[in-house]
């Protein structure tokens, strides 16, 4: 059985159709990539399975059980880690704020350890400022820990978002563009960094870029989508000497 | 090149310079520096304060530092508003004899002498200390209160403020939401703390004779106090679960219309005497009892919204998708988050009808609405310290200018917007609250050499 399958996957914003027939499956350890032109629906599919949207079609299986309807928050503490696009981070708090923010679904103190600061609230709060300070050391931003995130460089803010989504404890991370906006030293950081906690947790990662030299690299696998539909999957060789892909990309800036 | 320089360098910047260079020798001042100035301040006024107001032609002793004598209603003539000039002077003499000058000469003098008493406690152990400190403003307070029946009623409407405050800063500013409601929770608690401290302790024409000796009545008032809390929460999911439901900025017309409508109820309500209110509540809301209950809620509410469960609601606020993601469940942590507001609210409802022993639907409406979002918004959202600061000083504010009576309502409005315009949070806001923080010493020095010496 796979770590995680989606069957069948539809999904209509009104009279739109973002994604048709999209059907995936990661196993443990597994680095899966998505790619395809801007509005085909990658991040629609990100946003499907991890709840934020309910697919009009289709199933979403982890481990065998549906978790279509749950809330994100249900989906997340289930181990579906993700970063956004464009990132979201909380303006207000810190980059330590953020990585604890994410162990919210481990804490068991309750409304009562939370007026009352009791031991046990402090326990657990020592035990979640431990797990975000290791994760800040392991993406290289601990010595910022206690600066608000819109003080950092972008650089660092992805790298922010990529510690609160490990935080949680993912079974399968879902990076969306993650080297967006990034310049070539930034973004062999990111490579680094990606490599690092796949080997590090023994991940299934699932990937969506644009830069195809970083999916290539990286992803064992690649699926293409085009207006919804996926018109390729394969390796990354076989994706690269697709004719439907090279038509896909044509006029797009890619370098392949 | 330097004349230069100097030119460039902007008002507010010399202001804040020179703002900092008389605030560096009081830089080392601890904590329990100022509570210490503080006692001296108060004692001074205790045994010397009649004698200089009577020396300096003052008829009684300056309530609230003389404010009320400053200024009287307002004329065409000079000094328009303010009172004659030799008063005036009178008042700013007395100010800064029996206040000012004492109040930092001794903060300053005794520095050396308080960083080494709070090191020695603190030491010992932060709960002690802090505990230390709240005693030691508790009995400042009482002195200062102790000399005018007016200073203490307006300290005790002050404490009670305090909290109703912070439980709106947790949803206005730490969940960030626009909630207009609190005027009809502190309704509701006042109410129904009311209506079981009447009803159970007095003989009055609603309810009948008491049921149980009055004696029982001051360790009764904490559960009145409570059960009016909670009812007010209870009342809290009426605006909740249709605002919660969906995303949408739909609470602050569903509170604002739960305000009006708890009036429009209470004021139906003849058993509690509808339009015309209810009175005789027994005197319970004393000096001490408030004192406590403040504090309790400022212990309560600081532990929350800095827990990471509190936390949450800033996440909720300033990325309520990416909140859900993370595993916040964002629902629950909002309903928490207003039912635990509303609580409070109504708890201190439940003392303002005890010190006011008299309360009717009107004065839970708009009024009370635009102080409660004034001090809010004045003292700075999202902070523990800005409520605090925030219901001080707008209610020492309204205090000391109520004898402009209806030209209150312009000033108090324009000193709002231009905080607004200068400080758009408000004057303290996104900081956290750390008493530990507070009642460590401020020299660093002491504490190393101790230290070293050990
Ligand atoms: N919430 C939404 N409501 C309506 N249309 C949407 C929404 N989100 C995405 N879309 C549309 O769905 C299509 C796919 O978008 P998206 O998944 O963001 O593409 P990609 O990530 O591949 O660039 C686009 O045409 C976009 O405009
Ligand atoms: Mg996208």
């Amino acid at each position: 059985m796979p770590l995680l399958e989606v069957r069948h996957m539809t999904h209509y914003f009104g009279g739109l159709r973002a994604v048709h027939d999209f059907n995936f499956s990661i196993e443990k350890g597994d680095i899966r990539g998505l790619i395809g032109p801007n509005g085909a629906g990658k991040s629609t599919i990100f946003n499907l399975i991890t709840g934020i949207y309910r697919p009009t079609e289709g199933d979403v299986l982890l481990h065998g059980q549906s978790i279509v309807g749950l809330h994100p928050h249900q989906i997340a503490a289930k181990g579906l880690g993700r970063t956004f696009q464009n990132l979201r981070l909380w303006r207000h708090m810190t980059v330590l704020e953020h990585v604890k923010m994410a162990r919210y679904s481990k804490l068991t103190y309750g409304l009562v350890g939370a007026f009352f600061d009791t031991r046990k609230r402090r326990r657990e709060e020592a035990e979640a400022e431990e797990v975000a300070r290791h994760l800040l050391d392991l993406l290289g931003v601990y010595n910022v820990a206690h600066e608000l995130v819109t003080n950092l460089p972008y650089g660092m803010q992805r790298r922010v978002e990529m510690a609160r989504a490990l935080a949680i404890e993912p079974q399968i991370l879902f990076l969306d563009e993650p080297t967006a906006g990034m310049n070539p030293e930034e973004l062999a950081e990111m490579m680094d960094i990606i490599r690092q906690v796949h080997e590090q947790f023994g991940l299934a990662i699932f990937l969506i870029e644009h830069r195809m030299k970083f999916v290539m690299e990286l992803c064992e696998r690649i699926q293409t989508l085009v207006f919804g539909e996926v018109i390729a999957e394969g390796t990354p060789e076989e994706i690269q000497n697709n004719p439907k892909v090279i038509e896909a990309y044509l006029g797009e800036e890619v370098a392949f | 090149m330097t004349s230069k320089s100097t030119a460039s360098i902007s008002k507010t910047e010399i202001f804040r310079r020179t703002f900092r260079r008389l605030a560096s020798p009081f830089k080392q001042v601890p904590a329990l520096g100022w509570l210490i100035a503080g006692l001296v301040v108060a004692l001074l006024e205790l045994f010397f304060g009649e004698i200089l107001a009577n020396l300096m032609g003052l008829d009684k002793l300056p309530a609230l530092f003389g404010s009320l004598i400053i200024f009287r209603k307002p004329s065409l003539e000079f000094p328009f508003i303010f009172n004659d000039l030799g008063v005036i002077g009178a008042v700013i003499i007395y100010d800064l004899l029996i206040y000012a000058i004492p109040f930092f000469l001794v903060a300053w003098l005794t520095k050396g002498l308080t960083n080494k008493l709070s090191w020695i406690i603190y030491k010992r152990s932060t709960w002690i200390s802090v505990l230390f400190h709240i005693a030691l403003l508790y009995i400042v307070l009482r002195i200062w209160t102790d000399i005018s029946t007016y200073r203490e009623l307006v300290t005790r409407l002050t404490m009670i403020a305090v909290i109703v405050t912070l439980s709106l800063n947790v949803i206005n500013g730490y969940m960030g939401e626009f909630s207009t409601s609190h005027p009809g929770f502190m309704a509701v608690g006042a109410y129904v703390t009311s209506v079981f401290t009447i009803a159970l302790f007095t003989n009055s024409n609603y309810f009948g004779d008491a049921k149980l000796p009055a004696s029982w009545a001051p360790f009764l008032f904490p559960i009145a106090l409570l059960l009016g809390g909670a009812v007010a929460s209870v009342s809290a999911l009426v605006v909740a679960i249709p605002s919660f439901r969906t995303r949408g900025d739909y609470l602050a017309i569903i509170s604002l219309a739960f305000m009006f409508i708890v009036k429009s109820f209470f004021e139906n309500l003849e058993v509690v005497g509808g339009p015309r209110g209810l009175g005789g509540q027994p005197d319970l809301a004393s000096f001490p009892v408030i004192f406590v209950w403040m504090a309790l809620g400022i212990w309560i509410i600081n532990n929350f919204v800095r827990s990471t469960l509190g936390k949450a609601l800033n996440a909720v606020r300033d990325d309520e998708l990416a909140a859900d993601a993370m595993t916040v469940n964002t629902r629950k942590t909002k309903m928490t988050a207003f039912l635990f507001g509303a609580f409070w609210a109504g708890l201190a409802g439940g003392l303002l009808a005890h010190v006011l022993r008299y309360i009717n639907p009107g004065s839970f409406a708009l009024q009370k609405l635009a102080e409660v979002l004034a001090m809010v918004y004045f003292g700075g959202l999202n902070s523990v310290l800005g409520s605090i600061v925030g219901a001080v000083s707008i209610n020492l504010l309204g205090e000391a200018l109520r004898p402009l009576e209806l030209y209150k309502w312009i000033v108090i409005p324009v000193i709002l917007i231009l905080v607004m315009i200068y400080r758009p949070t408000g004057l303290i806001a996104f900081r956290e609250f750390d008493m530990a923080e507070i009642v460590k010493p401020k020299d660093m020095r002491m504490m190393e050499g101790d230290d070293a010496t050990s």
